[in-house]
């Protein structure tokens, strides 16, 4: 089998799996914190079922596995505890690598998940803060972003839940969307276009982005996800095909 | 009820079981209220619902917030929320914090969830403050101008946030388990902060699924399921399905149908006023009977 052939057969799901999965490439021995959605979640575990077995990967709840579970599974063996309490210690700790999401998003990765337009009275209030000031500030920290648009990534964020690159962030290393894989591997940490999603152009993720990326003159497409695994993804890990109901068609 | 809360040295306190009214007639309106639970998971929703239908008014709540800070919202309660966040778990969005929000109803002092950690352990260890980092550089400083920060007296200097401790004059937790002394035993799988509650406040009011024997106690869980010490609670209530509809493993699951109906209703002025007349226009007995008709009726 080629690789052009499993490019034709993956559905954008499985290639924003297998994006999220890459990055936990060299973490070793530290919780995956996947808590932004199903996709993150997903490629958490099938980071740990390939190439980065020493993850700890959870049930969704405060057990963490002995192995990657599929998706909605309960813990079948349990080689730890991790409630609340203990995921806020860690986060001061460190070794974790949080995944979240963000209602909007700014050039240098600040993030907001508290409220649209003035704080003191919101045109919209949403989550609140939550953990983010602190992921941000001292986890290595990633974003999932299942609809990649203009209202999303915008100029300026009405509050910074998150803290970018400019305010002090630990790192911030990848944001996936369902159009592309991006990054702050720029001099001045401000967001690069890494990769398009195969079946995307670059025209399409700078139209549904509201503020100027870096564009460099190669921009590569995301590397389809291997036979191995989308078996793994497709029979083991979320065989109910949960993860296509996250990413818009 | 009287006699709670002063407590004779030396002596154990002999019973303190009480009532849903008598908890929340000891209450002032102004205080401080701690809620424990995170979100919608273990919420001592008889307690909440029973401030919803009181004369209480102008609290401060302090919470991991789920629909015990939608419901207080929503009743008019609350004056200011002090919490990272308010969320129904799988409904992510709480509908009524949100419109008491957007229709400038509450004040909110917004902290991040490990700083709100911090204040709480602060304030169930009578330390002022805790030093952390997390929050440093996020708009949560420019919304809370009153937040200092301290620098390390040791090598480094770093500068760190000094999260006040978050002091309340009164809190309650819901357990799965506990005697009538006040023992509190939680058998899920997350203790959430209910301790640091239930230490932090000077009166601590424990609801819990079922009253044991203490001597009974260890029968369901392990000795580390005992969270909370009656060194630390004034009164304790027996209210079964009393977290409804908030998660409650392993007695009772988060009630997501009804749960969504809860959402349903709070999306419009009529909607919202079926739903209260139907189900918070009477005591507990009555909305566990309510919750037991229309479970019969959707079948």
């Amino acid at each position: 089998m080629t690789e052009a052939t499993e490019t034709g057969t993956a559905t954008r799901a499985e290639v924003c799996a297998a994006a999220c999965a890459d990055a936990f490439r060299g973490d070793g021995e530290i919780v995956a914190a996947a808590v932004a959605g199903l996709v993150p979640m997903l490629g958490s575990r099938l980071a740990r079922m390939t190439f980065e077995p020493g993850l700890l990967t959870t049930d969704g709840g405060p057990s963490l596995t002995a192995e990657a579970v599929p998706l909605g599974a309960p813990a079948d063996v349990v080689e730890g505890w991790l409630p609340f309490r203990d995921h806020l210690w860690l986060v001061l700790n460190g070794r974790r690598h949080v995944w979240m999401g963000a209602s909007q998003m700014d050039r240098y990765g600040n993030a907001n998940i508290s409220c649209i337009g003035d704080w003191a009275k919101p045109k919209s209030q949403l989550l609140g803060v939550r953990g983010a000031p602190g992921n941000t500030r001292l986890n290595t920290t990633s974003y999932w972003i299942p609809k990649h648009s203009a209202r999303v990534f915008t100029e300026r964020v009405d509050f910074a839940s998150g803290v970018g690159h400019d305010r002090g962030a630990f790192e911030l290393r990848v944001v996936v969307t369902n159009l592309a894989v991006l990054d702050f591997a720029t001099p001045d940490h401000r967001m690069r276009l890494r990769s398009v999603h195969p079946g995307v152009a670059v025209d399409d993720v700078v139209a549904a982005t509201g503020f100027e990326l870096e564009i460099p003159a190669e921009v590569p497409e995301t590397r389809a996800p291997t036979a191995e695994e989308l078996r793994i993804m497709r029979e083991v890990l979320d065989p109910k095909g949960l993860r296509e109901r996250e990413v818009p068609a | 009820m009287s006699a709670l809360g002063k407590v004779t040295p030396g002596k154990v306190t002999p019973g303190k079981v009480t009532t849903v009214e008598a908890i929340v007639g000891s209450l002032e309106s102004g205080m401080t209220l701690g809620i424990g639970g995170w979100g919608s998971r273990r919420k001592p929703m008889a307690l909440v619902r029973a401030i919803c239908a009181s004369p209480l008014t102008d609290l401060t709540v302090v919470s991991y917030g789920g629909p015990d800070v939608g419901l207080l919202c929503a009743a008019g309660k609350v004056r200011r929320l002090v919490a990272p966040f308010v969320t129904l778990d799988s409904v992510p969005l709480e509908p009524h914090f949100r419109a008491a929000r957007q229709t400038g109803a509450i004040e909110l002092t917004e902290y991040d969830e490990g700083m709100f950690m911090f204040g709480l352990y602060a304030a169930a260890h009578r330390l002022p403050f805790l030093p952390t980092p997390a929050g440093l550089g996020s708009d949560v400083l420019k919304v809370n101008p009153d937040l200092r920060t301290v620098r390390s007296p040791y090598a480094g200097g770093e500068e760190l946030i000094a999260v006040p401790a978050l002091t309340m004059d009164v809190s309650l937790v819901h357990m799965n388990r506990a005697d009538a002394r006040g023992n509190g035993q939680y058998l899920g799988p997350d203790p959430y902060m209910d301790d640091l509650f239930a230490k932090a406040a000077p009166r601590t009011y424990l609801s819990c699924e079922r009253l044991v024997d203490t001597a009974d106690l260890l029968k369901e869980g392990p000795v580390q399921s005992l969270l909370i010490s009656r060194a630390h609670v004034t009164g304790v209530v027996e209210t079964p399905n009393g977290a409804h509809f908030t998660d409650c493993e392993p007695d009772h699951r988060r009630d997501e149908a009804f749960q969504k109906l809860y959402v349903k209703a709070a999306g419009d002025p009529e909607g919202w006023a079926a739903f209260r007349d139907r189900f918070l226009s009477g005591d507990e007995a009555a909305y566990q009977d309510a919750v037991r008709a229309w479970r019969e009726e959707s079948r």
